[in-house]
């Protein structure tokens, strides 16, 4: 795709998807998921997912680090300006609007049982995704991902500890089993 | 000056804030309540409830809140671009360096045994977000008295599309919103 058009997309569909994100960032990862790798076909999978631990690992808003990431893959700097500018006008220009007379909209009847409506809506969004992802995980039947899953929801569900901290521990003990996983592959390939 | 003050208040915001999110409230609480006499308490509960009810991002939303209540749209601006540039630098030099090593075999490993941590991530999200939808609670423990039934039919409804058919996320959204709107008036 030439670079103009290229740039044009991507500025309307983190535009779009931004305009979208009620109920916390988190719902932007199934409705990138459904553009960009499903719809578009733009990023594969395995890469989205790749993003989305570096945009969870980044201080930041999970949507902005996810635009940003999307825009960098597809078209470098320039790209990730251009998305980050996408996911930010939205908030920004409903907020302008609406602190002109926010007392009014947050009293608003209409207003408040369309939004109560919406956050159930977005409820099932996430839970959609999370039996998605989680789903494919299990069907691994890897003993390894399956404690990692449980054992970091426990840790920041039960336990309360800062996800980063969860991050930073299931990525040396991954570091680890790949370096190991790797040196017992190169093993067995010496004895054949 | 005022709009370094905005700047380098959101800067550390966007900074300080991991985890997104309601991580960043207690952080915009303390510099645009305590630190700085930008918002009253009042007012900042008025813009959490506003961020809850609008798209976008937390900080986003109280950065452009808080900018505009202060000096208009430029404040607004302002505001917002210290938000932002923390995370665009540093999402930018991670990036940088995965589409660098990602060919690593070690990299990879790393970073898909990462990828049910995500999932975790966003199953925990999911959780308060039910709890939320169903019993209009932000935290534990439930009060089962507290269940709305309509919201109930909704999220039951939106997750067996979404599920058995794979409708498009937003329509499910905007969708459960005008049934919301319908259900609520009836009942």
């Amino acid at each position: 795709m030439e670079k103009p058009k290229l740039l044009k997309t991507l500025f309307l569909s983190t535009f779009q998807l931004s305009a979208c994100t009620f109920g916390g960032g988190f719902v932007i990862i199934p409705l990138m998921r459904k553009k960009f790798v499903n719809k578009l076909k733009w990023i594969s999978e395995k890469e989205m997912m790749d993003l989305t631990v570096i945009a969870q690992s980044s201080p930041g808003a999970i949507a902005v680090n996810e635009s940003i990431l999307v825009g960098y893959h597809m078209a470098g700097f320039l790209g990730a300006i251009i998305t980050s500018l996408g996911a930010v006008l939205p908030p920004l220009i409903i907020i302008s609007i609406i602190s002109l007379f926010y007392k009014a909209f947050r009293d608003n009847y209409i207003v408040n049982i369309v939004m109560t409506g919406m956050t159930a809506g977005v409820a099932a969004v996430v839970c959609d995704v999370v039996i998605t992802m989680g789903g494919a995980i299990i069907r691994q039947k890897k003993i390894l991902p399956i404690c990692v899953l449980i054992g970091s929801f426990l840790a920041v569900r039960v336990f309360d500890i800062n996800i980063i901290i969860v991050i930073l521990f299931c990525g040396v003990l991954g570091a680890i089993t790949t370096v190991l996983s790797e040196k017992k592959k190169e093993k067995g390939g010496m004895e054949k | 000056m005022i709009y370094l003050e905005l700047f380098w208040s959101f800067f550390q915001i966007g900074l300080f804030s991991i985890g997104g999110g309601y991580a960043a409230m207690p952080l915009i609480q303390h510099q645009v309540v305590e630190l700085h006499p930008w918002l009253t308490m009042t007012q900042f509960a008025d813009i959490m409830t506003i961020a809850e009810m609008t798209p976008g991002p937390i900080a986003i939303n109280s950065a452009t809140f808080v900018g505009t209540q202060i000096c208009g749209l430029p404040g607004a601006l302002v505001a917002t671009f210290g938000c932002v540039l923390p995370s665009f630098t540093i999402v930018i030099t991670l990036a940088y360096i995965y589409y660098r090593f990602r060919n690593i075999k070690t990299v990879q490993g790393t970073l898909s045994s990462l990828h049910p941590v995500i999932v975790a991530m966003i199953a925990s999200a999911a959780l308060s977000l039910v709890i939320l939808a169903l019993f209009g609670q932000h935290s534990f423990p439930i009060i089962w008295e507290n269940i709305d039934y309509v919201a109930l039919v909704i999220f039951a409804l939106a997750l067996f599309v979404l599920r058995k058919w794979k409708f498009n996320p937003i329509f499910v959204m905007a969708g459960s919103g005008v049934l919301g709107a319908i259900l609520y008036s009836i009942f």
